[in-house]
């Protein structure tokens, strides 16, 4: 079973381990989604999307969809 | 040093950085507003000194965290600087970074060092670095980026001498990349690009490819090479993502060493503040208790400008009747120039107020949040949370809110909040609504104190919002346009809003309102004019034949006088249209004289009432009767019972809430979609529901 960030509760983080590189954008890399990064998901947003994430130093909203696709470690 | 009178600077940087702030410092009100040429995204160039001897322009290029582009506003940035040609082409590229959040900055640094193009680092916020305990050991930084590097801050105007500085000093910077990094991503592929693109450094030869469909400048055997390459498409995708991970691990190998934070503060301030403004329930609780603030405002304080707006161009009207001496040319003035910039001047308070509201929103990255709570909702609808924005705005007016609609990434998210966006009541249409409203409403309360005419207009507003929604959602479900997905907002940092930048925000919208849309109005109420003071045979022979047709009246009295205005009219171009129109509007229960204005609130819809009174006053020169009594007063000619009786004015509400009678919208549509096929989609969609649903009720109710 793959963890992502998708599966994450509020308060939890995650190391990102691999990204599935060709449905992600390149732009949530030049965001700061890297592997290696740690991802701590700060807020689910009423209806279970988007979510409200960190990433090394960034506050991110992104949807449901594309944090599926980035595979963690849960920390 | 100035061997060249005037230096061209583009501004480019991340969003929230403060680039508009910077922007605003260096240029004060010398900005001015315009289009890149063919595409629809705003150019916003200054002009200020640099020193006696040199001047500067600068253009401020659209926020983006990255050259590669996502949005149509991203692009600009990609396509000014890769364009040498273009007049935009900038000497010198000022990046404005975050201090806070230099790591990711430095991304977009990196690659527009790169571009070979000179470049000064400004970092940006300098005046937090005490309080985030945040150290840059500035020297080393400037050397290990190989750039120019000035520390300022854009609220507190320090540092921006010392960037002007150092921007005269561009010919001498370094323009050589950083560490090249193309060996590392594959050398073989590089190699190869080097030779098909022998004249471009090596990484605008890799944009080139790489994004050579957002490119217009390119010539056929560019486009041919890089479609070559592109063949192996995953390939080009893979070498994409392998250069953005090398160029954050040469920032962090640089950031490691020359910047320090030592207290990690505010984190704390932003998590009680979004833990209340983002709650389940408190958040929307919060968000529409400013909703209806903003509307509030902008019904409550607008209103005693208006009315001064108003008060000023009838008495300008009266004034210059009485200073210029009677002619064409005189007449013009008064029923057409006059009341035309009025007409537009009227709504400027609306419009002032409502971006008052959004910029301080936008200001405190509050609006990042109202995004995040809205989205997943706005969806269902096919719309986006970034669709709240053009939504909003549009209660003022479709033109700004529909070109806000620019920064959503997927273009049929897009080009749905463009398409519903009309359906919102926008202010133009208030004074119809005010009108009617009076006329047809009794003024009572419904248990003893809801105001029976709020509550129509506020049931018109719901009627528009539940429209715009509702067919979004059919748009969603009928638009074969693939969806792309991914939607990636940054939540910034709380911040309190500058004074300076939100009343540039509010000067800049409503100078594109005057400019844009007033252009068109004002036009339009001359072509009118014209059109009402001009006619064919029988107008130009009024006199005699409304004499032959009245012996017993003399030429002297009012009666005649009224009498030849009214036959005028009748027989103006524009009462020929009217009567033209005037079966096909019938079964709606108007006349050839609501025909006219129909016809006339096509230029904007608050032009019906104008047109009205044109009528009227044409029709009765000199009387001063407001124009409520007037229409009162109304005979239909068909029923002999008053015009505006209860089923006309519904039809003529309910025509108004549907249909797309504002040219000024259209051509904005046009603009933004870049055919068209979606403005005429609107105008056919949105006139025929108004003319069925105005169809039906008429029948019903009379
Ligand atoms: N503390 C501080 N805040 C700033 C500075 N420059 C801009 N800001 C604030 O940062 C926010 C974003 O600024 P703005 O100029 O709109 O950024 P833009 O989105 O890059 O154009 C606004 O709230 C500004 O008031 C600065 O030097 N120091």
């Amino acid at each position: 079973m793959n963890t992502t960030v998708a599966d994450l509760k509020k308060g939890e983080r995650g190391c990102i381990e691999q990204i599935a590189l060709k449905s992600i954008p390149l732009n949530l890399l030049e965001m700061g989604c890297l592997p290696g990064k740690v991802v701590e998901l700060i807020q689910i947003a009423p209806f279970k999307d988007p979510l409200y994430i960190k990433v090394d130093g960034n506050y991110l909203a992104i949807r449901k969809d594309v944090a599926s696709k980035i595979q963690i470690i849960k920390l | 040093m100035g061997d060249k009178k005037l230096i061209k600077i583009a501004l480019v940087g991340n969003p929230n950085t403060g680039k508009t702030s910077l922007f605003n410092q260096l240029t004060g009100l010398k900005q001015k507003v315009g289009n890149y040429p063919g595409i629809t995204v705003d150019r916003k160039e200054g002009f200020f000194r640099l020193n006696a001897k040199t001047a500067a322009s600068i253009i401020d290029l659209p926020g983006t965290y990255s050259i590669n582009p996502t949005t149509l506003d991203e692009n600009i940035v990609l396509d000014t600087l890769l364009n040498p040609n273009a007049s935009e082409y900038p000497d010198v590229i000022v990046m404005v970074a975050d201090v806070e959040n230099l790591k990711r900055n430095l991304l977009l640094f990196s690659q527009l060092k790169d571009l070979e193009i000179p470049i000064v680092l400004a970092i940006n916020m300098a005046d937090q670095m005490n309080k985030k305990g945040i150290s840059i050991a500035i020297e080393a930084l400037k050397a290990d980026l190989n750039t120019e590097i000035v520390l300022i801050s854009a609220r507190k105007n320090t540092g921006i001498e010392i960037l002007k500085e150092a921007i005269l000093n561009y010919k001498k910077f370094s323009t050589i990349t950083l560490d090249d990094l193309s060996a590392k991503i594959d050398e073989a592929f590089f190699e190869d690009l080097k030779r098909a693109f022998p004249k471009l450094p090596l990484y605008q030869a890799w944009l080139t490819i790489t994004q050579f469909r957002n490119l217009k400048h390119l010539d056929e055997a560019q486009k041919e090479a890089a479609k070559a390459f592109l063949k192996n498409h995953s390939k080009v995708k893979q070498l994409q993502h392998r250069e953005t991970i090398l160029r954050y691990q040469q920032i962090n190998n640089i950031l490691k060493k020359d910047y320090d934070v030592n207290r990690v503060e505010g984190t704390d301030l932003r998590a009680k503040i979004d833990s209340i403004l983002m709650h389940r329930v408190f958040g929307y609780l919060i968000f529409f208790l400013i909703l209806f603030v903003v509307f509030e405002s902008i019904f409550d304080w607008a209103s005693l400008p208006m009315d001064l707006i108003d008060h000023v161009f009838l008495q300008l009207s009266s004034w210059a009747k009485t200073q210029l001496a009677p002619g064409v040319l005189t007449n013009l003035i008064i029923n057409g120039i006059i009341p035309g910039i009025g007409g537009i001047a009227i709504f400027i308070p609306q419009i002032a107020i409502l971006f008052l509201f959004i910029s301080i929103l936008e200001e405190t990255g509050y609006m990042s949040r109202v995004v995040f709570l809205m989205d997943k909702i706005m969806r269902v609808f096919g719309l986006n949370g970034k669709s709240v924005v053009p939504l909003m705005s549009g209660t003022a007016c479709a033109i700004p809110a529909i070109m806000s609609a620019r920064n959503i990434g997927s273009w049929k998210e897009r080009l749905i909040t463009i398409l519903v966006t009309p359906f919102i009541t926008c202010s133009a249409r208030l004074p119809i609504y005010a009108i009617i409203i009076a006329l047809i409403i009794p003024d009572k309360r419904l248990f003893g104190f809801i105001s029976l005419q709020a509550s129509v207009l506020m049931a018109l507003y719901l009627i528009g919002f539940l429209t715009a929604v509702l067919s979004a959602y059919i748009l969603d479900k009928t638009l074969k346009i693939r969806k792309k997905k991914f939607f990636i907002i940054e939540m910034p940092n709380y911040k309190i809003p500058s004074p300076k930048n939100v009343a540039y925000a509010i000067i800049e919208k409503t100078k594109a309102f005057i400019f844009g849309a007033g252009k068109i109005i004002l036009a339009l109420s001359i072509v009118l004019w014209f059109l009402a003071s001009n006619g064919p045979y029988h107008f130009k022979n009024a006199t005699q034949i409304v004499k032959q047709e009245n012996p017993e009246l003399p030429e002297s009295s009012t009666a005649f006088t009224k009498k030849l205005g009214s036959y005028k009219l009748q027989h103006s171009y524009i009462g020929t249209m009217g009567h033209i129109i005037e079966p096909l509007i019938k079964p709606l229960g108007y006349d050839w004289k609501i025909g006219i204005a129909l016809i006339s609130s096509f230029a904007a819809r608050e032009v019906f009432v104008g047109t009205l009174a044109t009528i009227y006053s044409v029709e009765n020169e000199g009387d001063t009767k407001t124009i409520r009594e007037r229409m009162k007063n109304e005979i239909n000619q068909n029923t002999g019972k008053p015009l505006f009786d209860f089923p006309t004015g519904m039809s003529l509400l309910l025509y108004y809430v549907f249909a797309m009678q504002c040219m000024s919208t259209l051509a904005v549509v046009k603009r933004e979609t870049n055919s068209w096929k979606w403005p005429m989609l609107q105008l056919f969609f949105m006139t025929g529901l108004a003319y069925l649903v105005s169809f039906i009720t008429y029948t019903v109710l009379s």
